[in-house]
C-alpha cells in the first residue's frame, strides 16, 4: 500500500493511473458502442438490451446493482484520470516558470497537442451526452418508461429517446463534431498508454501509432453511423 | 553574411534577463554557430562590453556543456547534433535568431545562457550506477552479454547528458536523460542486482527535483543531439511499474 | 632538486607486487580522517576520487565544468589498450610493456610502463563490471581490435566513444560516492593555487566560477587529475577549457616540471578553414586503414581534385614507407603531411591540408562497405565541411592532441612537492616522448583506480605535518596571492582580449615548436615568447567584474599561465639536442629525414625545477636505465 501511494506521488505513478483508467474508460466506449449499434436491429432489440443491462446478474444480484458498481466503477475511473491530469499539469507549469519567447513544438502532432483541452471539450460533451439521453433533462421529448414484451419498466425508452434525439439536425452534428476530439484524444491516448505503461518491444513498436489510430477511428467512426442512420432516415422511430 | 541576435542576457540568477539586440557581421558559413558567437564577443570585449556567457567545451559534440535554445529549438534547427555541432550554413544573410537558455525550474539559470544543470547529476547519484568496487571485479569475459543488449544498452548509455530532452519538453521532464541510464543498465547482467533500487532511486530524485511530468510528444527525440528514443522512456515506465507492482523477488 | 624514482629493486615483472607488499597501510578505522583533494574529474581525477573513497578516504573532488561528467577523456574515440590477449594473438603483458616503451621511443621508465601493462587486465575488468557496454561478438565475448599499427588486437572499444563510456562508468562510481556523501563534490571550482607549506602541499585555493569567491581547501593529501596542455598551441584537439594552469601552479610552487617538449600531434584532423577556428576536430585514425594520402605533385596546384590525373598526384606516404605506406606511426605521418604542406602543395581553400582519399577504396569495396566501417566518421566531416567524403577525398592535416610531458611524479605517483600527487596526462610518467593510441583511456584509468589509491598511503602513513589552520598566515597569505592575480586582471587598463593573445601565442609556439623544431626557431620564439607576454600583461582587456561568473576572466587566467608554459616548452625543445617520438629536431634526422635519437646524451628525463621567474628554471635530469629493452632505432620502411 505504501508502495501504491509512494508510485502515486510521482508523476510515472500519476501517469500510469491515467493509463489505466484511459484503458478502462475505453473499454467502456466499445461496450457502449457494440450495445448502441443495436439500433440498427430495431426498437425491441435495442431497448431488451437497454432493460437486459439494468438485469445483469439476475436473478442473483438485486435489479440495477451490477449497473451501479459499473458506474461507480467509471465515474472512479473518470474521476482519478481527470485529478491525475490536473495534479501533473501543475506539476509541470511550475517545472517552467519562464517559457521560451520563440516557442517551437518539436515532434508534436495535432492530436497530441490537444490532448487537455481536447480531452476538457470531451468532459463537456460527456456531460452533455449524459443530460441528454440519460438524464433527459436536455431531451426535447425524452420518454420515461419502456414497454417491452408486453411489460411496463420504469426506464427510459431508449430506443425512443436516441432516435428522436438525433433527429434534431444540430444536436446530430454536435455529437458527430464530438467525435473528432474523442478520436484524437484516444489517438494520443492509446499510444501515450502504451509508453506509460511500458508496452514496447522493438519488434511491435512500429504498429503501436497505426494500431492507435485504428482504434480511434473505428470507435469514433462506429459512433458515428447512429446518428448519420437517424438523419438519413435508415433508423426511425418506429 | 550578417545575422541578427537576440540573445537573452541576465546578469545572475536573481537579476531580470531581457533580450539584447546584436549583429554579427561577415560571419562565413563555415563557422559554427558558437565561433560566431565567439565574433560577437569578441566585439563585445573590444567596445569594452561583457561577452556573452555560453557554456562549451569540447566543440565536438560529446562533452554535453553547450545548449542554447536558436530559435525554439534547443541545439538550433539540426538534428543529431548539438549547438556546437550547428554551422552558419543552417542559416542564410540577414536571419533574426533568437537564442534563449533552456528553461527550466530545474535549470536555473546561471548567468545569460549558462544553466545550472547539477539537478541531472543529482539523479546520477541517486542510484544510476552499479555498486562496484574497484578490484572487486569478475574476468571481464566471465558474464556473457548477447550482443544486441550490449548494442542497445550503448545506444542508451550514449546520452551526453546535455538536458536539451528537459529544454525541449513542453513540460520540463527529464524522462529521457533517466530513461538512457536506468536502461542502460537494466539492459546489461552487470545492473541486474540493484535493478528495483535504481529506477526507485533515481525516480524518486526525478520527483524531488522541479521536473515536469511526460506527455509522450517525443520532443526530447527530435532534440537529443544522440537521438536517443523515446522507447527507453517505455522502459523507464516498465521498469518502475515493475518495481512497484510486482513481490520483491525472492533469493 | 632531489630526484627519487622510488623504483623497487628486484626483476622488472614483480617490482609491482613487492611495492605493493612493501606499502605502507593506513589503518582501515583511520582513513576517514585523512582528506585527500582530487582536482579533476577525468578519468584519472574520477576514478581516483571514487577509489579513495572507497576505501573510508575523506574525499573532496573538484572541477571546472559544470559537471564531473564532461572531463575531455569523454572525447576519447578509439579505444583502449589491455593485455587480455582474448584474440590468442600471442600479446601478453610483456608484449603490451614492450610495444609501449618501443613506441614511446624509449624514453619511459621501465618499471612504471610494465605496471601498467600489468594493471591493464584490472581496467576491463572493472570497468565491464561497472556496465561500460564494450563491443561484443555474437557470442557475447568481448570484441578487440588492432589500433594504432599495434601488432595484435589488444584494443576494447565502445564504438567511437570509447573515452565517453569509460568516463560514464568513473562518473557514476563517483556519482554513487557523493551520493553516500564520502566524496563531497565542488563544479564550477577552479584551483588557482597550492598552499605548500614547509614544503609539504597542504591544500589548495580555489576559485568559485559563478560566485567568483575565492577560498581555500586544506587536506593530507592533493592529486592533481587536470589533464594535459595541448591548447598552448591555441588550436589544439582539446576541449577550450583544457588548461594547465592546475599543474603550472604546482611548478611555481616546486613541483619539477618533466619533458614538456614531448607533444604528439596526431595527424589525421579537419584542417583550420579560418582564423575564427575555435578548434579542430579530430578523425579517428582507422581512416587511414582504407583512405590513401597525396597532394598534386605541383605546388600551388588549385585545380578540383577530380580534374588532377593519377600521374600529376603524388602518394608521398606511399612513395616513402613502401611496406607501411599510409600506416605509419602518427608522428611521422604528422610530420610527412607538414613537409608537403610547407612546400606549396597543400590543398584547400587555404592551402593547409593533404587529400585523405577513398575513392579508389569506395571503387574496389563499394560505398556500402565503406559507408558501414566509417559512416559516423564521413557524417561528421561532411556537418562540419559541408562537402561529401564519398565524392570529394576529405582534407586532412595534424593537429596537437596530447602531452606526454607533464608533473615529474616518482613511483608513487607523488611530484617532487611532498603530499602533491599527480595522476593521468596531468604527469608524465608513462609515454615516453610518444603515446600509442588507446594507451592514454589505460594509463588514466590504472593511476586513479588502481596506482594511486596504493601508493598514497606511503605518504599518508607517513609522518603527519604539524595542523595547520583554515586562517593560518601561510593559506591566508596565498590566497591574498590569488585575489591579487584575479584584481590584476580585471582591473588592466588594456584593450585587447584573452583570446586575441591566445591566438598570438599558439601561432608562435605551433610555427616555432610545433612538428618539426630547430635551435633557430626555437630561438625566435623564446625571443618573441617574453615580448608577447609583457604585452598580454599590459594590454589585456577582461570586462567585467571577478565576483561573479566571467568567462573571460577565466580565460585569461589562463593564457597568463599558458605564456609562462610555453617559454619552457621552447627551453625544453632547445636543451634536447636530438629527435625522438613527438620531439622533432629538424637538426637531428636521418638522410631519410627520420628521428634521429641520441641515447648517450638524451636518455634522460628533463626535469625543471622554478627559480623565481619565467624563464629562468633550473633543469635537472633523471637518468633513465634500460634493464629488460634493447634500445633500438625505430623504421617504418
Amino acid at each position: 500500500m505504501t508502495k501504491a501511494c509512494w508510485i502515486w506521488r510521482t508523476t510515472i505513478g500519476k501517469k500510469a493511473a491515467m493509463a489505466v483508467t484511459g484503458v478502462m474508460l475505453l473499454g467502456f466506449l466499445v461496450g457502449h458502442l457494440l450495445g448502441n449499434l443495436k439500433v440498427f436491429l430495431g426498437p425491441e432489440a435495442f431497448n431488451h438490451y437497454a432493460v437486459g443491462l439494468r438485469h445483469l446478474g439476475d436473478p442473483f444480484l438485486p435489479e440495477r446493482a451490477a449497473l451501479l458498481v459499473m458506474r461507480l466503477g467509471l465515474i472512479a475511473a473518470a474521476v482519478l484520470h481527470v485529478v491525475a491530469v490536473f495534479q501533473l499539469r501543475a506539476v509541470s507549469a511550475a517545472a517552467r516558470p519562464v517559457a521560451y519567447t520563440k516557442g517551437h513544438k518539436l515532434n508534436f502532432t495535432p492530436a497530441s497537442s490537444a490532448m487537455f483541452w481536447g480531452g476538457l471539450t470531451l468532459a463537456a460533451s460527456i456531460l452533455a451526452h449524459l443530460a441528454h439521453l440519460t438524464w433527459g433533462t436536455l431531451h426535447q421529448d425524452f420518454r420515461h418508461e419502456v414497454v417491452l414484451n408486453g411489460i411496463t419498466y420504469p426506464y427510459a425508452d431508449a430506443y425512443h429517446n436516441l432516435v428522436s434525439g438525433f433527429q434534431v439536425p444540430w444536436v446530430a452534428a454536435l455529437y458527430l463534431l464530438a467525435q473528432i476530439p474523442l478520436a484524437m484524444h484516444l489517438y494520443h491516448g492509446l499510444w501515450s498508454a502504451c509508453q506509460t505503461l511500458g508496452l514496447n518491444h522493438p519488434k511491435y513498436n512500429h504498429w503501436r501509432r497505426p494500431a492507435a489510430a485504428v482504434v480511434a477511428i473505428g470507435i469514433a467512426g462506429g459512433y458515428c453511423l447512429i446518428p448519420l442512420a437517424v438523419l438519413t432516415g435508415l433508423v426511425t422511430l418506429n | 553574411m550578417n545575422l541578427i541576435l537576440h540573445v537573452w542576457r541576465q546578469a545572475s540568477p536573481t537579476a531580470r534577463g531581457r533580450f539584447e539586440t546584436y549583429t554579427a557581421n561577415d560571419v562565413n558559413e563555415e563557422m559554427s554557430f558558437l565561433e560566431m558567437l565567439d565574433v560577437v564577443n569578441e566585439q563585445l570585449i573590444a567596445n569594452n562590453q561583457e561577452p556573452i556567457a555560453f557554456e562549451h567545451d569540447c566543440r565536438e559534440g560529446i562533452c554535453g556543456s553547450c545548449g542554447v535554445v536558436v530559435n525554439g529549438e534547443p541545439h538550433g534547427p539540426h538534428r543529431g547534433g548539438a549547438t556546437c555541432q550547428l554551422h552558419l550554413r543552417h542559416f542564410k544573410s540577414g536571419d533574426e535568431i533568437w537564442i534563449e537558455p533552456f528553461r527550466a525550474k530545474a535549470f536555473p539559470v546561471l548567468k545569460d545562457l549558462i544553466v545550472d544543470r547539477g539537478a541531472l547529476d543529482r539523479i546520477i547519484q541517486a542510484g544510476g550506477y552499479v555498486s562496484v568496487r574497484t578490484g572487486s571485479a569478475p574476468d571481464a569475459n566471465a558474464v556473457l552479454v548477447p550482443k544486441q543488449y550490449a548494442e542497445q544498452a550503448m545506444n542508451a548509455a550514449e546520452c551526453i547528458g546535455c538536458g536539451a530532452c528537459v529544454a525541449a519538453c513542453p513540460n520540463a521532464a527529464a524522462m529521457l536523460f533517466t530513461a538512457a541510464k536506468v536502461s542502460h543498465l537494466a539492459l546489461l547482467p552487470q545492473g541486474q542486482p540493484e535493478r528495483t533500487q535504481r529506477v526507485e532511486g533515481m525516480v524518486a530524485r526525478v520527483n524531488a527535483e522541479a521536473f515536469g511530468h511526460c506527455t509522450n510528444h517525443g520532443a526530447c527525440e527530435a532534440a537529443c543531439p544522440k537521438g536517443i528514443s523515446v522507447d527507453f522512456i517505455a522502459r523507464l515506465n516498465r521498469e518502475l511499474l515493475k518495481a512497484a507492482v510486482l513481490p520483491p523477488q525472492e533469493p | 632538486m632531489l630526484l627519487d624514482a622510488k623504483i623497487p629493486g628486484g626483476p622488472l615483472a614483480s617490482k609491482w607486487s613487492e611495492h605493493i607488499l612493501h606499502s605502507k597501510l593506513v589503518n582501515p578505522a583511520n582513513k576517514r580522517k585523512y582528506h585527500v583533494l582530487v582536482v579533476g574529474s577525468g578519468l584519472a581525477g574520477a576514478s581516483a576520487a571514487a577509489t579513495l573513497a572507497e576505501l573510508g578516504y575523506q574525499v573532496s573532488c573538484f572541477c571546472f565544468q559544470d559537471s564531473p561528467r564532461r572531463a575531455h577523456s569523454i572525447a576519447a574515440q578509439g579505444g583502449i589498450n589491455a593485455a587480455k590477449n582474448y584474440p590468442n594473438d600471442g600479446d601478453s603483458v610483456a608484449r603490451l610493456f614492450y610495444d609501449t616503451i618501443k613506441g614511446g621511443d624509449f624514453r619511459s621508465r621501465e618499471a612504471n610502463v610494465h605496471r601498467l601493462a600489468e594493471v591493464s587486465s584490472n581496467i576491463i575488468d572493472q570497468c565491464v563490471a561497472q556496465g561500460v557496454p564494450f563491443a561484443r561478438e555474437y557470442s557475447g565475448l568481448l570484441d578487440n581490435r588492432s589500433f594504432g599499427g599495434a601488432p595484435v588486437s589488444r584494443t576494447f572499444y565502445a564504438r567511437g566513444q570509447t573515452g565517453q563510456q569509460l568516463l560514464l562508468g568513473a562518473y557514476q562510481a563517483l556519482s554513487r560516492q557523493i551520493g553516500l556523501g564520502t566524496v563531497k563534490m565542488h563544479p564550477r571550482t577552479e584551483l588557482l593555487d597550492l598552499i605548500v607549506v614547509d614544503g609539504a602541499c597542504r591544500g589548495i585555493v580555489v576559485r568559485d566560477l559563478v560566485s567568483g569567491q575565492i577560498s581555500s581547501h586544506l587536506g593530507d593529501a592533493v592529486v592533481l587529475g587536470t589533464g594535459g596542455y595541448s591548447n598552448v598551441f591555441y588550436l589544439s584537439t582539446n576541449a577550450l577549457g583544457c588548461n594547465t594552469t592546475a599543474i603550472w601552479r604546482a611548478h611555481r610552487r616546486g613541483a619539477g616540471f618533466a619533458n614538456p617538449c614531448y607533444t604528439q600531434i596526431h595527424p589525421t584532423c579537419i584542417p583550420q578553414s579560418g582564423d575564427y577556428q575555435s578548434k579542430l576536430t579530430l578523425m579517428s585514425e582507422s581512416l587511414r586503414n582504407d583512405g590513401r594520402i597525396w597532394v598534386p605533385r605541383t605546388p600551388g596546384d588549385r585545380r578540383n581534385p577530380a580534374n588532377i590525373p593519377d600521374g600529376e598526384r603524388d602518394y608521398y606516404l606511399e612513395r616513402l614507407y613502401p611496406s607501411f605506406g599510409n600506416l605509419c606511426p602518427r608522428d611521422i605521418a604528422s610530420r610527412r603531411a607538414k613537409e608537403q604542406v610547407d612546400s606549396g602543395r597543400g590543398v584547400g581553400e587555404l592551402s593547409n591540408g593533404v587529400y585523405l582519399d577513398f575513392s579508389e577504396a569506395i571503387g574496389r569495396l563499394g560505398q556500402p562497405t565503406i559507408q558501414a566501417r566509417y559512416g559516423n566518421l564521413f557524417d561528421m566531416y561532411a556537418r562540419i565541411t559541408g562537402e561529401d567524403p564519398y565524392r570529394v577525398p576529405m582534407r586532412i592535416y595534424p593537429a596537437p592532441h596530447y602531452t606526454m610531458g607533464g608533473l615529474w611524479v616518482d613511483y608513487n605517483l607523488m611530484s617532487t612537492i611532498p603530499g602533491l600527487h599527480v595522476v593521468g596526462e596531468a604527469n608524465f610518467s608513462d609515454h615516453g616522448a610518444n603515446r600509442l593510441g588507446a594507451s592514454a583511456l589505460m594509463q588514466g584509468l590504472a593511476d586513479g583506480y588502481f596506482v594511486l589509491p596504493v601508493t598514497i598511503g606511503n605518504y599518508l602513513a607517513g609522518p603527519r605535518p604539524a595542523p595547520l589552520a583554515a586562517d593560518a598566515a601561510a593559506v591566508r597569505a596565498v590566497e591574498d596571492e590569488v585575489r591579487q592575480r584575479v584584481s590584476k586582471l580585471v582591473d588592466n587598463d588594456g584593450d585587447l582580449s584573452p583570446t586575441h593573445f591566445h591566438r598570438e601565442l599558439g601561432r608562435i609556439v605551433w610555427n616555432y615548436c610545433g612538428m618539426g623544431r630547430n635551435a633557430a626557431g626555437l630561438r625566435t620564439a623564446l625571443d618573441q615568447i617574453p615580448v608577447l607576454r609583457e604585452e598580454f600583461h599590459a594590454r589585456v582587456r577582461v570586462p567585467g567584474s571577478g565576483e561573479s561568473l566571467n568567462q573571460a576572466l577565466e580565460r585569461a587566467g589562463r593564457v597568463a599561465d599558458y605564456f609562462e608554459l610555453a617559454e619552457l616548452l621552447c627551453r625544453d625543445a632547445l636543451e634536447r639536442e636530438e629527435s625522438c617520438g613527438g620531439h622533432f629536431r629538424e637538426e637531428h634526422q636521418t638522410e631519410e629525414g627520420e628521428a634521429r635519437r641520441d641515447d648517450v646524451n638524451f636518455a634522460h628525463v628533463a626535469v625543471w625545477e622554478w627559480t623565481g621567474a619565467s624563464g629562468q628554471q633550473r633543469r635537472h635530469t633523471e637518468p633513465l636505465a634500460y634493464e629488460a629493452v634493447e634500445l633500438t632505432q625505430r623504421s617504418y620502411k
